[in-house]
């Protein structure tokens, strides 16, 4: 704390220090700010403001169409948002990562970071915590639009004459129930995500070639897992089909939303039994603890240069 | 064409790890085949599904999207593009030697794995990997097109081609059949459809209209690319 390699002689600074707390704080709020183009010119706001609108429309659609209809299937499940819209979320993360994790690798500024009294855990934790969060904005904030448009649309349509009544809308608390099932969810598929999106562009700090190779570890991994479980599921080998599971990002953290959130299943087929939601998440544990000590490492690395 | 742009571009696209990512995918693609026949799971339906998501779905735009934009993009973005475009060369000529490159690149990475799996895990039944190997390569060729006159036109090049590939084909396309019209992918599916007699190819496009759409983005990608390349106008990155 007192002489970083910045003293160059000059009369000390003897007041109190802001400490680490600090330091953690502005490196989150300038990492979240970043994820959404904040504080940088207009170019780079325009494509994260954008997959985020488009996040927003299918919500809004779904709203408007309860509303209308007032047919509660007409409201898109909480937890089978993320799912639905994974094209949209993937090229967010693909598109947003390369910003967090590789920028200031590329114009080589990492150890300019080190150079001052911050931890690289901090480093790497602050980095992590504001792109999940950032994710986590981008999720939660459709679902909460679909629970604040269930919350306004409480009258069943009125019956036409001679009709049977029409079916009863879920009530306010099984609507909350099911949205904070969703957000945990949306949690855990900000932190999942996010730790592989930043892992993946922290390998490729080239310009494009980080988004293209988050992409490609989202598309294949997904191609692979839908063949093997077309296949398994011909054959009638369910229990394998829902293993395959394990190996796609989606439908990882849906197995877990599914067997211990108790939500509907949004993938072709869920992990088998409740030992199957342990494994799955397990596994989304490991995960983001294996994400954070990756990047822990390569930006040690990177900060010796 | 000019060799010594072809040369450097070929390098700067191959040079150390970028080359990996390249390999990669083409590797995933083979070793599934090999696992799927060693298993005996590689009958018709099999084959058909691995190389229709895998090879045309996922493999084509991505490796498309990685060299179409390659090429070209990442030395508009850190001003290398100058040294370039300050020699007596026409800016067409730039244009077409990298797209050249790119679509060298999609025969080698795609185009011939492609043939090879399919050879792999169905042999020569109903034409699969022959038909999969054309629209494969048709295929690569418009998207090699739209994807470098993308990053002569946009900074964004990889995430509007992302948008185009993953959200127009395949969201939109799965909720509003219309939009399938214009797609790539169908067109290529369409030409593939045509080519072999396994009853699981079905394309929403006439092979008519999918070849002369083909043929139309192809030139027109080519040529956009060229015309805008002459107005280019380079700012700082980022």
């Amino acid at each position: 704390m007192t002489s970083t390699i910045h003293d160059i002689g000059y009369r000390h600074y003897d007041g109190p220090r802001l400490g680490r707390a600090y330091v953690l704080r502005s490196l989150f709020v300038h990492n979240l700010r970043a994820a959404f183009g904040l504080g940088r010119p207009i170019k780079s706001k325009v494509m994260p403001f954008l997959l985020f609108g488009a996040m927003l429309l299918p919500a809004v659609g779904s709203v408007a169409a309860l509303a209308l209809t007032k047919e509660p299937g007409a409201l898109i499940r909480y937890s089978a948002y993320a799912v639905f819209l994974q094209p949209l979320v993937a090229i967010f993360l693909a598109a947003q990562s390369p910003v967090i994790a590789s920028r200031e690798m590329r114009f080589n500024v990492v150890p300019l970071y080190f150079s001052r009294p911050l931890g690289r855990f901090d480093y790497v934790l602050a980095k992590y915590g504001a792109f999940a969060t950032a994710l986590f904005i981008l999720l939660a904030t459709p679902v909460t639009l679909l629970y604040a448009g269930a919350l306004a649309t409480r009258e069943p349509r009125q019956p036409n004459p001679g009709e049977a009544p029409p079916p009863q809308l879920p009530g306010i608390g099984e609507h909350t129930v099911h949205y904070l099932e969703g957000l945990a969810g949306c949690v855990l598929f900000a932190l999942v995500l996010g730790g592989l999106g930043l892992v993946v562009a922290a390998f490729t700090p080239r310009r494009g070639f980080g988004v293209a190779s988050v992409i490609a570890v989202y598309l294949v991994s997904l191609t692979v897992v839908t063949i093997v479980q077309g296949i398994a599921e011909s054959q009638s080998k369910y229990t394998i089909s829902g293993w395959a599971g394990l190996f796609t990002p989606f439908y990882l953290v849906d197995g877990v939303q599914v067997r211990l959130f108790g939500a509907e299943t949004s993938t072709p087929q869920p992990p088998p039994g409740p030992f199957g939601g342990v494994v799955f998440a397990a596994a989304c544990a490991a995960l983001i603890v294996a994400a954070v000590g990756i990047l822990y490492a390569r930006f040690r690395k990177a900060g010796l240069r | 064409m000019n060799a010594t742009i072809a040369y450097i571009t070929f390098r700067g696209m191959l040079g150390r790890r970028r080359a990996l990512l390249l390999l990669a995918l083409p590797v995933i693609l083979l070793l599934l085949a090999i696992t799927l026949t060693a298993t005996g799971y590689n009958d018709l339906s099999s084959s058909t599904a691995v190389l229709q998501r895998f090879a045309l779905g996922a493999l084509l735009p991505l490796l498309a999207l990685i060299a179409g934009t390659g090429v070209i993009g990442p030395e508009i973005d850190d001003g290398q593009i100058m040294y370039i475009l300050t020699k007596p060369i026409p800016r067409p000529v730039i244009t077409t030697t990298k797209l050249l490159v790119a679509m060298a690149l999609i025969v080698l990475f795609a185009v011939a794995p492609t043939l090879l799996a399919g050879l792999i895990m169905s042999g020569v039944t109903a034409q699969l990997a022959f038909a999969f190997t054309v629209g494969v390569f048709v295929g690569g060729m418009a998207y090699c097109a739209v994807f470098v006159a993308l990053a002569v036109v946009s900074r964004f090049a990889v995430t509007i081609g992302l948008l185009y590939a993953l959200v127009w084909e395949v969201l939109i396309g799965n909720v509003a059949p219309g939009a399938r019209k214009l797609s790539i992918l169908q067109w290529a599916t369409s030409v593939t459809d045509s080519l072999t007699s396994a009853t699981a190819v079905t394309s929403e496009v006439s092979l008519g209209i999918a070849v002369t759409l083909l043929v139309i983005v192809t030139v027109g990608g080519a040529a956009l690319a060229g015309i805008r390349l002459r107005t280019l106008s380079i700012t700082g990155a980022e």
